[in-house]
């Protein structure tokens, strides 16, 4: 999942640096995410995986890292070998 | 009877036929002339740049600043008819009618001011980038936004009166603290109760919830409440905000050191503090208490 996670950032223009060098934990917010660049993360999260994010998980803290979003991921539902 | 009903009845605001959009009296505009008056006692001596802008500004920048993103439900955009004397005859039938004739009008270039501020951005950024500095602008205008409410404080049509600052984080994350003190001042000193809170914008849809949450997690806004019409639901008669490099960003404006500015500003509600006051001490600005008054330059 995690990788899955890094190649989407990867191919996309919201971060400053490659997301194939960060690390689960490295801070997103750190190396560029935009608030508006966040939404469109979330979008693009949704349809990737196919999932709707509740209210509860709609906050900067659930999109800080590669981890925070698989453990938000997880607990809806994802599975860990998501592809 | 409602404060609405009581400010209509006592001829301080004039109904238009419209929730939330009010014509004022002179008696009202007196009060708002002289909080002005009160808002240039704080603020003048920072010596602002004072830019007056017309309440619409251009479509474009409801794009460039990507307000259609976050409040497409509070925009308005102007319409106009340009079609033919066929398209004339059709819109007049329509109307005959009784049908919505505005369907038959065209856009225009010109959008209405969601916020006072909104004319600064780009004016500044024309002008290259920032002295070391920074920039400091003090604006007033009339701004739309679409949430009829039956609400005398939640008005389509209002003015702001702001300062906008823009340079370094530094400097507009200070610009912010030091209009925190004053604000806080103020309204002591017009003896208006009031709480500090931090506060969000109303974002649009399930993203909005991420923006709002996103923006109170990192204190962007505060705004000083007072309990106008309801005492349950204070209203928010002063903002202060710290945009980041939001609007800089848009507008690519730079600091002296070239990188991306940051902005942040305070906003008066100015027909917001008229109720407050109208509420708290009374209907007729004559009999206010003289402190308050004075602090008002009456």
């Amino acid at each position: 999942m995690q990788t899955r996670i890094r190649t989407l950032l990867s191919e996309s223009e919201w971060l400053k640096v490659n997301a194939k060098t960060l690390t689960n934990d490295a801070d997103l917010y750190a190396v560029g995410l935009t608030s508006h660049a966040t939404i469109e993360l979330m979008l693009a999260l949704e349809e990737a995986f196919d999932i709707e994010f509740p209210d509860r998980l709609l906050r900067r803290g659930t999109f800080s890292s590669i981890g925070t979003i698989a453990e938000a991921l997880a607990e809806i539902g994802v599975q860990q070998d998501a592809a | 009877m409602s404060l609405r009903d009581e400010l209509v009845q006592r001829g301080l605001l004039i109904s238009m036929g419209v929730d939330g959009l009010y014509g004022r009296s002179g008696a009202f505009e007196r009060v708002v002339e002289h909080i002005n008056l009160a808002f240039g006692t704080l603020g003048d001596p920072d010596r602002p740049e004072v830019m007056r802008f017309p309440p619409g500004i251009g479509k474009w920048q409801l794009e460039k600043s990507g307000y259609m993103k976050s409040f497409p439900q509070l925009a308005g955009t102007v319409h106009s008819f340009s079609g033919t004397d066929r398209d004339h005859g059709a819109l007049l039938e329509t109307l005959k009618e009784g049908g919505d004739w505005t369907a038959q009008q065209q856009g225009t270039e010109i959008a209405l001011a969601p916020a006072a501020c909104y004319g600064v951005y780009p004016a500044i950024a024309m002008r290259g980038p920032l002295p070391a500095k920074g920039r400091l602008v003090d604006v007033y205008a009339y701004c739309f936004r679409h949430e009829p409410s039956v609400d005398p404080a939640r008005m389509q049509m209002f003015r702001q009166r702001e300062h906008v600052r823009l340079g370094t984080a530094e400097q507009a994350l200070a610009f912010r603290t030091l209009w925190m003190a004053r604000s806080r001042a103020l309204l002591t000193s017009l003896a208006l109760p009031f709480d500090v809170a931090v506060a969000n914008d109303p974002f649009f849809g399930r993203t909005g919830k991420l923006l709002a949450s996103s923006q109170r997690e990192e204190n962007l806004k505060f705004e000083l409440l007072v309990p106008i019409a309801a005492a349950e639901h204070p209203t928010a008669c002063i903002s202060l905000n710290y945009h980041r490099d939001l609007f800089c960003t848009a507008y690519s404006i730079q600091t002296t050191d070239g990188e991306i500015a940051h902005s942040a500003c305070v906003g008066f509600g100015v027909e917001r503090l008229a109720l407050a006051l109208f509420r708290h001490h009374g209907f007729s600005a004559e009999a206010w208490p003289q402190k308050v008054r004075d602090v008002l330059c009456f």
